[in-house]
């Protein structure tokens, strides 16, 4: 087990959002996190990523307590691309890139070939070589979060967590960044896991799929095993027909309406 | 290319060419501007006289060079290398142009305990001119400029700082702060509150040895302790998540910083009193120059000496015999500055 939530209790001051959570996320696999709005998804990745301290129980890196480890040790394993990140105004591709080294790096090795070498290397992978002096704030969507994800593979960790690396993309950038994803995954047997929005996509993306709701884990296995008209129902509220993408054969969800219709003109 | 690798064995580091230059370039005008300095004055010497002021302990110059202009150009020159330094620390930390010593509390809470202390001894004809003076007031005021800085830090932090929230809280305090100061200032003895107000323009009139030395101990320690926290200083301009993931303790990193920011802006002010834009523009002139992404922390000093030094020049001889406080030049001169970067911001 790469990464574990042990009975983790997780909120913000008062207001607890998971409690009592188990979740095991094996090496290799492509887990997406899925479920309603405020059912906690977001917040278990953050405390996957130590991003979040937990209240209760522990998240477990490799079998250590990640609180245990030091901070920098966890970013030379770990890489997280937080929801929305905040860059500095004016930075460039390239310096956002680089900037993923920075666990690598101490006063006296600041830029070392090695450096230069993984940035080179995340730039490419990306396919944003010929992008990388342009400053992030002119490039387009799609570009600026394949930046963020070729910084954090310039940290050269094999285990990523992408808190909605689609959010605000049109359905042509998703993709893409998707396909970039996968990509990273499959070529050097990265361990992927992310928060999604679009189940269609989330499916077809993934190996695992967790369904969350009201901070617990409702379902979770092979998109197959995982999205049923009856889990729609119970996790989405939603009436839905699955049936099978055309494309890549896994399901494929096409919504009827609300299980609890809102008061509007009769169907 | 804006950086250029510098490798030696196991060791390495990125230069910016540009930076190098400038840095070098303010070195060659802060020397030029403390020999005009040296030269300039009621007694007027040509670069000879200088010369043998500086050598020779008989000549005639020699007490005017050594205990007058020499000490207090150097006390100018650090002075505002450590104000601009502090400054290039807050405004990267705050990731705001506009932040500044003075909204860590330091500046204001010197001058309200600077005054204070004048009010408070006060009466005694001179009593400020005297002993208070040289040992009292730059110890008032580094209490003062910490004491300030804590009050800030307190009131800012809420589980972690925020730089948002630092520089609103700064705001508040120093506007406290500065209304205490000019109550201070309106009970007290009007001999006494006119010299506290000499001091709280920031003034080099009567620097010496005393005010070198210890501004230079605290610079010698302090630069190389930033110039550590580089690295830090580059990873908290990003937001407070990326600064985790990259492997970073956000709260000591960014508590450290701020705490030599303080104690920085703290000795220079102990030294010189609240010299006015110093810190606000140096490091933003660095930035513009440099073309860097946060101000370039070595060249800001420079600037910074450079702009004090050049100041201090102008008000002592500008209006001469009549001397100004240097604090007053530098803020006739950072007014404009001030608006203009609002201005710009504003777009």
């Amino acid at each position: 087990m790469r990464l574990q939530a042990a009975g983790v209790k997780l909120g913000y001051g008062e207001r607890i959002v998971v409690d009592g959570l188990d979740l095991g996320i094996e090496a290799g696999t492509a887990t997406t996190i899925i479920g309603p709005n405020g059912c906690g998804k977001s917040t278990l990745l953050r405390a996957l990523g130590r991003l979040l301290k937990p209240q209760g129980g522990e998240v477990l890196l490799d079998g250590k307590r990640i609180d245990k480890i030091p901070t920098r040790e966890v970013a030379k394993i770990l890489g997280v691309l937080p929801q929305a990140p905040i860059a500095p105004e004016g930075l460039t591709v390239a310096d956002l890139v680089a900037r993923g080294r920075h666990p690598h790096q101490t006063w006296y090795r600041q830029w070392s070939s090695d450096d230069e070498g993984a940035v080179t290397e995340a730039l490419d992978m990306t396919g944003l070589a010929d992008l990388a002096e342009r400053p992030l704030d002119e490039l387009s969507g799609g570009q600026r979060q394949r930046a963020w994800i070729s910084m954090a593979l310039a940290q050269g960790t094999d285990l990523l967590l992408l808190d909605e690396p689609t959010t605000f993309l049109d359905l042509a950038h998703q993709v893409e960044v998707l396909e970039l994803v996968r990509h990273l995954h499959r070529q050097a047997g990265r361990t992927v896991v992310m928060v999604l929005h679009d189940l269609n996509l989330a499916a077809r993306y993934a190996d695992r799929l967790v369904a969350m709701r009201g901070g617990r884990v409702i379902s979770s296995g092979t998109p197959h095993e995982v999205l049923t008209e009856e889990l729609l129902g119970e996790v989405f509220e939603l009436d839905a027909k699955v049936i099978e993408d055309p494309v890549a054969g896994t399901p494929l969800v096409v919504p009827i309406g609300p299980r609890t219709r809102p008061a509007g003109p009769a169907a | 290319m804006t950086t250029l690798p510098l490798r030696v064995g196991g060791l390495s580091w990125q230069v910016r060419p540009r930076a190098v230059v400038l840095t070098l370039a303010g070195l060659v005008l802060l020397a030029l501007l403390m020999a005009l300095n040296m030269r300039i004055g009621d007694l007027e010497m040509n670069l000879a006289d200088v010369v043998t002021g500086t050598f020779d302990a008989d000549s005639a110059g020699h007490f005017v060079i050594m205990e007058l202009r020499l000490p207090r150009a150097l006390t100018g020159a650090l002075v505002g290398a450590a104000l601009a330094l502090s400054g290039a620390i807050i405004q990267s930390i705050a990731r705001n142009p506009l932040a500044s010593p003075e909204i860590l509390g330091v500046t204001t809470g010197a001058s309200v305990t600077v005054v204070a202390g004048v009010v408070a001894s006060g009466s005694v004809y001179g009593g400020v001119s005297g002993l208070l003076s040289t040992l009292g007031i730059p110890a008032l005021a580094l209490l003062g400029g910490l004491l300030g800085a804590a009050v800030v830090y307190g009131l800012a932090w809420r589980r972690g700082l925020d730089g948002y929230r630092l520089v609103l809280v700064g705001i508040g305090v120093a506007a406290v702060f500065t209304n205490v100061k000019f109550w201070l200032l309106t009970v007290g003895d009007v001999n006494d509150t006119s010299r506290a107000m000499i001091w709280i323009s920031g003034s080099l009139n009567g620097r010496g040895w005393e005010h070198v030395t210890p501004t230079a101990l605290a610079l010698a320690v302090l630069v190389p302790l930033t110039l550590l926290g580089t690295r830090s200083l580059d990873a908290l301009r990003f937001g407070d998540e990326t600064v985790t993931a990259l492997g970073v303790r956000m709260n000591p990193a960014r508590a450290l910083l701020i705490l030599a920011a303080v104690l920085l802006a703290a000795v220079a002010t102990a030294s010189a009193g609240p010299i006015a834009f110093v810190a606000l523009a140096s490091p933003q002139i660095a930035l513009r120059l440099v073309r860097a992404g946060r101000p370039p922390l070595l060249c800001s000093a420079v600037i910074g000496g450079v702009l004090t030094t050049g100041a201090d020049l102008i008000a002592r001889t500008a209006f001469s015999p009549l001397e100004l406080p240097v604090g007053i030049v530098t803020a006739v001169l950072g007014a404009p500055y001030l608006i203009h970067l609002i201005w710009r911001s504003r777009k």
